[in-house]
């Protein structure tokens, strides 16, 4: 396996085929709260060796950077099927394999919704065909996301899905979810909410604050998540089963949160890059572009979410990546759909507002994200002989400006056009495949 | 100053300079020929998505006082219905050559995002919630002139009454009077008060008898009947005798008070009281303040030289 080939044309990682044995070199791994400077061997889609001045085919030059496995998101929206104007599981994957993910959970938001085996297959077996990460379909609590009758979560996870979710949407019948909670118990499967008491919330637009008093529109009032948060945590408490919070915004969620893991419940939480690093006056200019669901909330509630990162109340970053076609998000904004792009910005634009330490990377956007999807087994592994070549190659340091037009999605709607961020993704390895070398992706 | 799209874009100076701007308006529309050739070649479109009767009118009438070329497209009868994106809209107008668009939408910060899609001017005729700043202005030339006493508003205390919360009308009136140095008194239930009144540098009651013998102007807003269906007050009656202007308490306005309403009025409603009845009223002087206001926008956004030229020169 050491054999190294002269010929220059294999040295092009463009050219590269899954049985050379590619080598990263010059970088310092990340994996199990140890950094040390080592070089990565990769043949046949599998860590072959880790050392240090390796040979191979194919080097990969990671000076400067950290290799870590690659990142998981607990919440990537694809569209596909139904809105491909936005995205396409193909074109949703390349963003990810550039945001350094090699798995995606797609939420089941899709037309039809992904509430059958059908759908969930379709979901997975195209994503398989892009071949740019692992798509794991999410699938729906409640058939077609209405709230009305439970999905067949057992042939569902019999197909491999493991997170179940109506997100867009909060289940609000408190007996269905106590139902939905009993009968997922022994699946070993679990529930992820979108915590959001929709009376409360009709026709809501952004943060209900001193903004949209200003600007006279609708507001979404911090109560709307946290009294589900408390009701879900409560059910937790009476059926024990696990669940896991999308999104949390604000700070009485974060509290509820960690009181919960006090008491020893089985629950998890994410946050996303953008309740990290955009507030309500973000608004102030009407631009759809900012709006989102839930919305973007207070500083107050940025430091509480900071710290419930800091003391790992919050498990995860994950990007509620949500493409949308242009001409949807210059609609006025009362009639904008919510949503921004994500899975390209997410290591820096985290990094940039809350500076992260590389064990803290990898725990937030690899191992615990892979931990809470039930692909452990397969993402967010050490770096280690045998484990799969899911690899990320990143820095903390450079800096770079966000440009729409760099975004790979379908769509360009991301609030972060020309900011300076900083970190970035350099390689991505995935299935021993380099999808993503020097920032570019490679198919 | 190019766009008008809100009250917070105003400066006092930039208030009170529109405001002397409008009395040489009011002068011409004295005339026997109530017309200038001021912005004479200039195109106005009136685009109107969410319907109106009164703004309208005295947007374009303000127009044609000024020998503007006046286009009109409403949400009803157009495009819109076909499922044209406000965008295409505003580029297909534009390209016909418009000097200045007049936009009145349901929704908040339409105005604002038309302003990216054309050079033209935008004035904001009334989006959402937000603002509605020609009324804004009406409103303060209303007062000052019937005040007599400049500009200059300090002392003047305003009770707003009614459905705060949902009225671009008090969010840009209690702007521009506050400006002008008045206080501003929001009377309404709870619910119906927006949830951070110091945002708008005003305070509330839910007292309109504490208020009502104590203010200079009271402002009554419309109530709208569909807001009973979302608990926002539990009926119409129980409103009403909170909140509505009855003879007894139009009884209790001081003399010199000044009674005035955006339009169109609920009679039977908020208004239980004839305004023809009410001395106080300057509800129809606000109308015929509207045309001068209006008129001192456009020609403040589209006009050159000095509107005292303009009267002066005319006469």
């Amino acid at each position: 396996m050491t054999t190294r080939s002269t010929s220059t044309a294999n040295k092009d990682p463009k050219k590269h085929t899954k049985s050379q044995r590619t080598v990263i070199t010059g970088g310092t791994v990340v994996s199990q709260g140890k950094e040390s400077v080592a070089d990565v061997a990769i043949a046949d889609g599998v860590i072959v060796e880790v050392g240090s001045g390796l040979q191979g085919d194919i080097a990969l030059d990671a000076k400067g950077c950290y290799v870590s496995s690659g990142f998981v998101d607990l919440h990537t929206h694809l569209r596909e099927p139904g809105r491909e104007e936005a995205e396409t599981i193909e074109t949703g994957s390349r963003a990810a394999a550039l945001g350094g993910y090699t798995a995606v959970v797609a939420m089941p938001n899709t037309d039809p919704a992904q509430d059958s085996v059908a759908v969930v297959e379709f979901v997975r077996r195209t994503g398989q065909r892009a071949g740019l990460c692992d798509v794991f379909p999410s699938g729906c609590i409640t058939i077609g996301r209405l709230g009305e009758q439970l999905a067949p979560f057992a042939q569902l996870a019999k197909s491999g899905v493991h997170l179940f979710t109506d997100d867009g949407n909060g289940v609000q019948d408190p007996l269905l979810m106590r139902r939905a909670l009993e009968y997922a118990r022994d699946l070993n499967i679990v529930l992820a909410q979108h915590c959001e008491v929709s009376r409360l919330t009709e026709g809501a637009v952004m943060h209900e604050g001193a903004c949209c008093s200003h600007m006279g529109v609708p507001g979404w009032p911090a109560l709307a998540e946290e009294l589900m948060v408390y009701r879900d945590i409560e059910l937790v408490r009476l059926t024990g089963a696990p669940m896991h919070f999308l999104h949390l915004t604000t700070a009485g969620s974060v509290e509820l949160v960690r009181q919960a893991k006090r008491d020893g419940l089985p629950v998890t939480a994410e946050v996303t890059p953008h309740h990290l690093s955009l507030i309500d006056e973000n608004l102030l200019g009407f631009d759809p572009l900012f709006k989102v669901n839930p919305p973007l909330r207070t500083k107050d509630d940025i430091a509480a979410l900071v710290e419930g990162v800091r003391d790992g109340t919050i498990d995860a970053v994950a990007t509620d990546h949500a493409p949308h076609a242009d001409h949807t998000k210059q609609m006025p904004l009362e009639q904008a759909p919510p949503g921004m792009l994500g899975l390209q910005t997410a290591l820096a634009v985290t990094n940039t507002v809350i500076g992260l330490s590389p064990t803290q990377v990898v725990e937030l956007f690899s191992v615990n994200p892979a931990r809470i999807a039930g692909i452990a087994d397969q993402h967010g592994r050490p770096i280690a002989v045998g484990e799969p070549a899911h690899i990320a190659v990143w820095d903390l340091s450079s800096t770079s400006e966000v440009s729409r037009n760099d975004m790979v999605s379908k769509s360009r709607n991301t609030p972060y056009h020309g900011m300076t961020v900083k970190g970035r993704i350099r390689h991505t390895v995935f299935g021993g495949e380099i999808v993503v070398h020097e920032g570019k992706a490679q198919k | 100053m190019k766009h008008l799209l809100s009250t917070h874009d105003l400066s006092r100076t930039d208030i009170e300079s529109l405001l002397n701007v409008a009395d040489h308006m009011a002068e011409i529309n004295q005339r026997p020929v109530p017309k200038v050739p001021a912005l004479r070649g200039k195109t106005v479109a009136s685009v109107f998505f969410e319907d109106s009767t009164r703004t309208r009118l005295s947007f374009e009438t303000a127009a044609k006082r000024l020998s503007a070329d006046v286009m009109t497209f409403s949400a009803s009868s157009s495009s819109v219905n076909k499922g044209e994106s406000i965008r295409d809209t505003i580029e297909t107008l534009s390209a016909m050559g418009v000097d200045a668009f007049i936009v009145r939408h349901r929704s908040s910060g339409v105005p604002l995002a038309v302003t990216s899609w054309t050079s033209a001017s935008v004035i904001n005729a009334g989006d959402g919630w937000h603002q509605h700043p020609t009324q804004a202005l009406l409103d303060a030339y209303t007062i000052t002139r019937e005040r007599k006493a400049g500009n200059d508003l300090h002392g003047v205390r305003v009770a707003i009454v009614g459905d705060v919360k949902h009225s671009r009308v008090a969010r840009s009136t209690t702007h521009v009077l506050t400006s002008l140095g008045a206080t501003v008194t929001l009377v309404a239930p709870s619910t119906l008060l927006p949830n951070d009144v110091t945002a708008q540098a005003a305070t509330a009651t839910t007292n309109f008898d504490e208020v009502i013998e104590h203010c200079d102007v009271l402002y009554m807003l419309r109530m709208q009947k569909e807001r009973m269906d979302h608990a926002l007050v539990p009926d119409i009656a129980e409103y009403c005798d909170r909140f509505a202007l009855t003879p007894a308490r139009a009884q209790r306005l001081a003399p010199g008070a000044l009674l005035m309403h955006p339009g169109p009025m609920n009679r039977g409603v908020e208004m239980q009281v004839d305004p023809n009845d009410v001395a106080q009223s300057r509800i129809l002087t606000q109308v015929t303040n509207g045309i001068a206001v209006r008129m001192a926008v456009l020609f403040s956004l589209l006009g050159s030289g000095s509107a005292s030229n303009l009267s002066k020169g005319n006469e």
